[in-house]
């Protein structure tokens, strides 16, 4: 049979999190702003100027081989930090069984970051969401259209200056109106009864 | 000669069909634009958000105990698991341990969502490819432990059981023997599904050789869970990073060779097995003591300790009004959901709400990898991709 049941033992050449983000630090000294750790879990903050050749690095290094990405996202600290967003990366080594998250700051007033989808094709709709969600424009994003909201939506509904119910909440979606004013104007065909 | 006279009348074009997103073969409301080439697929392109509720938004304006109810609404067909994701995520950030019990408890229930969302993957691809005999056969099992559910919290499919520290009630004697009556018979009946599809010749002739992916390509794409698994690569959070009693029961984990339909099929079925086997020992193993952590400042105390005692009364009102004080902190937190990796993504800045909050749904992901395994293929086929990526477009969009 093709199909076979395995037992998974972890890789002895893993690293800390902290031995990674240090070989970063050791790679790009002038790109790497900050190091956090919060329940071991370590972050690196970066500058976003060479976000693809530190990905590349990450994926490519033999002993890094952070094969998988676990997600991108974006954060909007709105009034708490200097640097509006951050697009953070969630890396995993599927062969070494350790990971590492990247964090890229990127400025308000040019919401811009290479894409990194030559490295990981994975990360297309991710970044499709992160530019529907935040704004944030990838450079490089072979498809960059809005994903979850529909073509015509304006703003940005994750940053935090967008309020909870939109910012008309008396207002419909332009689409939906279309949708009531077509149902008004067939009603005279509608049955009897 | 006549085949030139009809070359010069019908001339040859691409055509472009649209596919859903009312189609009851795109498991809920997936919209694909198919570039097709007569018969041959060319181009695929997915259109989602059809369900966006904005569920990471909501999730930022409530207090982590309000939102937890939200989870059960993003893959509503194992709702157990996308609890227990949000659970052991937010208790990583708060930094507290469910007790011992709630931990063999949350790993049993999660099994089962796992074994019911199988079924449900197996009864309705099998449906969509054209064998009707196993849709019921499966749902008469999936039945079952939706009943096992009612008689533990009541609800069917939306459980909200799992809670941050524990779960929400003990479970009783009689829920375990009906559980381990169900483990029993169980393996006979995932033997019938296959008697009635696993040599059938159509199945092998729609599954064989059907978007086949490799290892490297698979992890490329950020593909997960069984999907991943049937192209050979051995990713199982539950094995790489243990959270509750995975790491204190035995299990394998089925991987394939081809990364094709059919093993990804193989492996979704050996893996019921496996789960069988998770709650079997979950059953012979499973402690006494409490449910629910005793970490007062984190989580909300029970009904009738409240009535009786000043504190616990304070420690409620403090919870429910304000939320609860959380370190200033990031965390990601990964789980093996039936579907894939399930990932939750928190920040906090010190408040009783999260400052963000990012849901890693492997259904959006999934989706993604489409038109990846489609193109080449023939419209038939669409429908086994769709098929053995097993979305939901509630989790896909969230």
């Amino acid at each position: 049979m093709a199909v076979t049941e395995v037992r998974i033992s972890i890789h002895p050449d893993g690293l800390s999190p902290k031995d990674i983000a240090e070989k970063i630090k050791e790679q790009f000294p002038d790109q790497v702003v900050d190091i956090t750790e919060f329940r071991d879990q370590v972050a690196v903050i970066v500058k976003r100027d060479n976000i693809v050749e530190i990905c590349r690095y990450l994926h490519d290094d033999p002993h890094l081989s952070l094969d998988h990405l676990q997600d991108i996202t974006a954060v909007d600290y709105l009034n708490k930090k200097d640097v509006r967003f951050e697009v953070v990366y969630n890396l995993y080594s599927i062969r070494y069984h350790h990971k590492i998250r990247i964090r890229a700051q990127v400025p308000e007033n040019d919401p811009e970051i290479d894409s990194v989808v030559p490295i990981w094709v994975g990360a297309n709709w991710h970044e499709r969401e992160c530019f529907d969600m935040f704004g944030i424009v990838f450079s490089g994003h072979p498809d960059l259209r809005r994903i979850l909201l529909p073509e015509d939506w304006e703003g940005h509904p994750l940053r935090k200056d967008y309020p909870l119910e939109g910012p008309e909440p008396d207002k419909d979606w332009p689409g939906f109106t279309e949708v009531l004013k077509r149902s008004k104007e067939l009603r005279e065909f509608e049955w009897e009864g | 000669m006549i085949q030139r006279e009809a070359e010069k009348i019908f001339e040859t074009r691409e055509l472009n069909v649209n596919m859903g997103p009312q189609h009851p073969a795109t498991h809920g409301v997936l919209r694909l634009v198919l570039d097709i080439d007569g018969e041959t697929i060319v181009k695929v392109t997915p259109y989602v958000g059809y369900l966006h509720r904005g569920i990471e938004k909501l999730g930022e304006s409530l207090s982590y105990f309000q939102a937890l109810p939200l989870t059960d609404r993003m893959d509503y067909v194992s709702a157990m698991s996308n609890n227990i994701g949000y659970c052991v995520a937010v208790e990583k950030l708060f930094g507290i341990e469910a007790p011992e019990r709630a931990k063999f408890i949350r790993t049993m229930v999660g099994e089962m969502s796992r074994i019911a969302n199988h079924l449900l993957w197996l009864a309705t691809h099998a449906l969509d490819i054209g064998a009707m005999t196993v849709f019921l056969y499966c749902f008469r099992e999936r039945e079952w432990i939706l009943e096992l559910y009612e008689m533990i919290c009541g609800a069917r499919l939306t459980v909200t059981y799992p809670r941050i520290g524990g779960v929400r009630n003990d479970i009783s004697q009689e829920f375990l023997d009906s559980l381990y009556k169900f483990t029993e018979e169980f393996p006979s009946r995932v033997l019938e599904y296959e008697t009635l599809i696993d040599q059938n010749r159509i199945w092998l002739r729609r599954t064989k050789g059907i978007g086949v992916i490799s290892a490297e390509e698979a992890v490329n794409w950020g593909m997960t869970g069984p999907t991943l698994r049937g192209s050979g690569v051995p990713y199982d959070i539950r094995k790489h990073m243990p959270y509750d009693a995975y790491d204190k029961v035995e299990f394998d984990v089925p991987i394939g060779t081809e990364g094709d339909t059919y093993d990804r099929y193989r492996c979704r079925m050996l893996e019921m097995r496996q789960s069988n086997k998770i709650i079997r020992q979950c059953i012979e193993k499973l402690p006494l003591g409490p449910v629910m952590a005793d970490a007062p400042k984190f989580t909300l105390p029970p009904k009738d300790y409240i009535l009786k005692d000043m504190e616990h009364l304070i420690h409620q009102f403090m919870l429910i009004t304000k939320g609860p004080i959380v370190p200033e902190g990031e965390i990601y937190v990964a789980t093996e959901v039936p579907k894939g990796e399930l990932g939750f993504y928190f920040v906090s800045d010190g408040s009783g709400k999260p400052y963000r909050m990012r849901v890693r749904a492997p259904s959006f992901i999934h989706a993604g990898c489409l038109p990846r395994l489609c193109v080449g293929h023939l419209v038939a086929d669409v429908i086994a991709a769709i098929g053995t990526i097993d979305i939901v477009l509630g989790e896909c969009d969230r």
